[in-house]
């Protein structure tokens, strides 16, 4: 891990067009000029697009053929590029970390117009970068072995799904359910849409595989108590049984390579729209209140089938005033099916759904709510403001909304009111995101890399989502990323063996004087006091490389590396020149 | 005169709503009147003018908020007739009835055309109480009761001032009230459009509430409340509904109530609450007056159906004291005490001067008198700080 002595300094400097989004503003050939006189360069150029195979293959040559064991490209942001360079350089047998990036295109080209002002601008940020560069020393590159094996945080449909791919690897799983069984919110429901499968039928097999995969371990009434350790060697603490019969929890420490969290969702409160009197009458009830009644085919009320019923969308979803300005993507799916079901069972019912938009994305959606239509189900377009009980008749309710395709206020009788409840995050999620550092989105669920490309992976690296937990959705989609989170958990574990930054800090044990300031200022409990020889030490397998401890440390005993008080006084006095 | 629309919709931030139809849906008057909020919304978005004029619908708003309670999206419906009205108040084309309770504000500092130097009046028979409060308020007193427009002038609802009075005095509290000083709270005046004449008010008034400089005021109706709370900004001073006063009082020890309303054979009075909109859909109160009236002993508190979120505006305010609206048949008071008798109370109570008398007239109009007698829950308290005085 140490650093190789400083060698006579052999700099090559390239400064990108990026075409004309630096070009334009800035004059590169006279950059570039600048710095071929700066102590060190050796060859100095400008090109088009440095990041190019071409523009690599410059700096590849000119390594070999001059000799340079430092590199300093001026483009964009080093975010994007800084590890394609150096790559490139490490191909030649220069270091990685004696590449420097100077970023003349977001912190210079882009945000400036004056051309003269800008090229000035970029020939500092070169030179700082140049000074840096004589200064930067050789890092070893560091791997660490992995632990075989996944916790899955969730024994719903997602952790199910996640925990079977991860053994069916040979790898072991272990699935931490805090209830006593497994199945989650799907073993709730009656159906599932676009295709009408029983869900006990697809449950139950599922169930059966996890509980008998050799593989996987199931621990039920058990939460996750602590997390310790980084990606490849997670330490997690499971606080396991504890059923509160005179059963205390058993702690059960397990040593694994990454975790995957499936913690799911909760089912919206409707109390919380009280202008709906959920509390007041028994026959309005929330659509899993209806999936038990389809289950058990028993739609009556007050020992009568329902002449009238309705369904009413979007309850506690898309409302920013609830905060769950969020649509919950499977009520508009799962009441054509219900209100399907009631037409079928009850074929003289009126049965009319409230809607704002219908949205029915899903592969078949369309056409399941086409047939919902086809089969009677009456669409009326106008959300329920108020449900109250029709004067002198206990057992009916009047619903008062606007239709808003007539223009007109309307009260509709019901029979039976169902409440299409939305999806809320975990009343938990805050408790699982301080345990695994997890941030959450605005909406409070579990916020992924980037939405896009990184939909399963967090800011933790060796953390993974899947399912509701990360937002709401269906269980097509839930098993998709249950899978995709499983395949990307298992990329260290298949590897063997995962990187790990080099920049870190260092102590120098002859300057500490075991302050311990450095360990309480750590977000990643890196430094440790040593209590033999009253210093600290840091783990470089958990330091970032943030620096908050080599700025805190009162006897300057913490150096980080690739960025020493020496390298960055350097590249200050450059720019202040 | 046609309005541009863009500017309005932009400032009231319309851009967000999703025509769901809540607000139309919840709209007490939306079904007897033409007034459809959702689709005045709609036109603000999609035509480039709006002739107000048309709108003649816009005078039946009663600014229950029941259409900003229920919006999903946050827009504030009720705003938008407020801003439309004031277009009409600013040309001046006004119902004769609101132009006068208006001016009547502007000069005399209430809307019932009475003297400013009558604002007294309720105080009868307990002048050297009202002095004293008076003198308090010269001194800086720690609470202001400020006791509002109806409840000064209106027969019907002085007693509830003096009952107040009462109570601060029996409990001892260190109170001060303004008198002729005191003008409308300007709630109603800007809900009917007129923001310059509101700006006005508040100014002064918010002046004179510091020259008093009283840690707490108290008032009698919820209006005032609302706006004190919401549209002063009297970040120094706490306002109480007297119902959140009172509640108070009794739950720290200060103030019991040992008379009994119940018959000489201990039947319990039977007694239905009517959660007036400002109070309770607007401000959230829905507790305290509940807690107020299960204080009285004797007393049976029965719920109607439609109660606390869904309670059903009794069609008094947002300036309707003073105009009839289009559909003056069907009173939305009228339904609202048959659904009280239905309950067999023998009292609705109430703890607002303009539900008082909006809910009083409709159970005279609807014969309901020997059946159902409307109160402020302040009367009801008083009984019961009366029969013990007797004691």
């Amino acid at each position: 891990m140490g650093e190789t002595m400083v060698q006579e300094p052999r700099i090559g400097v390239y400064v990108c067009h990026c075409g004309v989004n630096i070009a334009a503003t800035v004059d590169v050939a006279e950059v570039a000029g600048a710095a071929a006189e700066l102590p060190g360069v050796v060859i100095s150029r400008d090109y088009t697009y440095m990041c190019s195979d071409p523009g690599q293959a410059l700096i590849r040559q000119d390594i070999q053929e001059f000799g340079l064991n430092r590199v300093v490209v001026a483009s964009c942001s080093p975010r994007m590029h800084e590890p394609t360079f150096r790559s490139a350089a490490q191909q030649q047998g220069v270091n990685p970390y004696q590449v420097e990036m100077a970023n003349i295109r977001e912190q210079c080209s882009w945000v400036h117009k004056d051309q003269e002002q800008a090229t000035k601008k970029a020939k500092s940020l070169v030179a700082s970068a140049v000074a840096k560069a004589r200064h930067l020393h050789a890092l070893e590159e560091r791997e660490v072995d992995v632990t075989p094996g996944v916790v899955v945080i969730g024994g719903g449909v997602a952790g199910m799904a996640a925990a079977l791919d991860i053994a069916d690897t040979g790898l072991p799983a272990y699935l931490v359910e805090k209830e006593g069984h497994l199945g989650g919110r799907v073993a709730d429901l009656n159906r599932t849409f676009p295709t009408m499968e029983s869900v006990p039928e697809l449950l139950e097999p599922l169930i059966e595989r996890v509980e008998h995969h050799p593989n996987i371990t199931v621990l039920l009434n058990s939460r996750v108590s602590q997390v310790d350790g980084y990606v490849g060697n997670f330490e997690v603490n499971v606080a396991e049984g504890g059923t509160g019969d005179g059963d205390p929890p058993r702690e059960r420490p397990l040593s694994v390579g990454a975790i995957i969290v499936a913690t799911g969702y909760d089912v919206f409160d409707p109390d919380r729209k009280p202008e709906f009197g959920y509390s007041n009458y028994p026959n309005v009830i929330t659509s899993l209140e209806m999936e038990e009644r389809l289950m058990n085919g028993d739609l009556t009320v007050g020992g009568r089938n329902p002449e009238r019923v309705a369904f009413i969308q979007c309850v506690g979803s898309r409302d920013i005033q609830l905060g769950n300005p969020h649509c919950s993507r499977v009520c508009c799916m799962y009441t054509a099916k219900q209100s399907r079901l009631v037409r079928e069972s009850l074929p003289d019912a009126n049965v009319t759904v409230f809607y704002i938009d219908v949205r029915t994305f899903g592969k078949g959606s369309e056409e399941f709510y086409d047939e919902a239509r086809s089969k009677g189900v009456r669409y009326r377009r106008g959300n329920v403001s108020e449900i109250y009980r029709k004067p002198g008749d206990p057992d009916r309710v009047v619903l008062v909304a606007e239709d808003t395709l007539l223009g007109e206020p309307i009260e509709f009788e019901a029979d039976l009111v169902v409440l299409a409840v939305g999806m809320e995050p975990r009343g938990g999620a805050g408790e699982i995101s301080q345990l695994l550092k997890l941030p959450r989105s605005a909406d409070g669920f579990f916020l992924e890399a980037h939405p896009k490309l990184r939909p399963v992976d967090t800011a933790m690296e060796g953390v993974f989502l899947a399912g509701c937990c990360q937002g709401p959705k269906d269980i097509q989609d839930t098993v998709a990323q249950a899978k995709a989170a499983a395949s990307s958990a298992l990329i260290p574990l298949v590897r063997g063996s995962v990187p790990v930054e080099s920049a870190t800090a260092v102590v120098s044990e002859e300057l500490c004087a075991g302050c311990g300031m450095c360990v309480d200022v750590c977000p990643y409990d890196a430094p440790a006091m040593d209590q033999l020889w009253g210093v600290s030490r840091i783990n470089a397998v958990l330091c970032k490389g943030c620096g908050a401890c080599a700025v805190t440390c009162p006897s300057k005993a913490i150096r980080l590396q690739h960025f020493t008080a020496e390298q960055v006084l350097a590249q200050v006095d450059a720019l202040v020149e | 005169m046609a309005l541009k629309t863009a500017k309005m919709a932009e400032q009231l931030e319309l851009f967000g709503c999703i025509q769901c139809g809540k607000c139309t849906g919840g709209c007490p008057v939306a079904r007897k009147t033409d007034l459809n909020i959702r689709t005045l919304i709609y036109h603000m978005l999609v035509d480039s003018d709006m002739d107000v004029d048309l709108h003649e619908e816009l005078w039946d708003c009663t600014a229950c908020f029941t259409c900003v309670e229920r919006c999903p999206k946050d827009v504030q419906p009720a705003e938008l007739v407020i801003a439309l009205r004031g277009e009409l108040v600013e040309s001046g084309r006004v119902p004769e009835t609101v132009g006068t309770a208006l001016m009547s504000i502007f000069r005399q500092g209430n809307p019932s055309s009475m003297a400013r130097q009558d604002r007294e009046l309720w105080a009868e028979g307990m002048e050297e109480s009202l002095e004293r409060a008076k003198e308090a308020a010269q001194q800086g007193c720690d609470l202001l009761y400020f006791v509002g427009c109806i409840p000064s002038y209106d027969q019907r609802v002085q007693p509830v001032a003096r009952a107040l009075m009462r109570v601060f005095e029996k409990v001892g509290l260190d109170v001060g009230a303004l008198g002729t000083q005191e003008s409308c709270c300007g709630n109603e005046v800007r809900r009917m459009g007129e923001v310059g004449l509101f700006e006005m008010l508040a100014e002064e008034n918010a002046e004179l509430f510091r020259g008093v400089g009283a840690e707490r005021m108290v008032t009698t109706s919820p209006h005032c409340y609302n706006t004190f709370t919401k549209e002063y900004g009297l970040d120094d001073v706490e306002v109480m509904h007297y119902t959140q006063l009172l509640a108070r009082l009794i739950e720290d020890g200060q103030l019991t109530l040992t008379g009994n309303l119940a018959s000489e054979e201990g039947e319990k009075k039977r007694v239905t609450y009517h959660d007036p909109c400002f109070l309770g859909k607007q401000n959230k109160i829905f507790d305290e007056p509940r807690a107020l009236l299960e204080a009285i002993p004797g007393v049976e508190l029965v719920e109607m159906d439609r109660n606390r979120e869904r309670s059903l505006c009794c069609e008094g305010g947002g300036g309707r004291m003073w105009v009839e609206g289009t559909n003056l048949e069907e009173r939305l008071a009228f339904q609202r005490v048959e659904e009280a008798a239905d309950t067999g109370a023998e009292i609705l109570a109430v703890a607002c001067p303009f539900c008082l008398l909006t809910l009083e007239d409709a159970v005279k109009v609807r014969g309901l008198d020997d059946q159902l007698q409307v109160m402020d829950i302040m009367e009801l308290v008083d009984r019961a700080l009366d029969e013990e005085s007797e004691e």
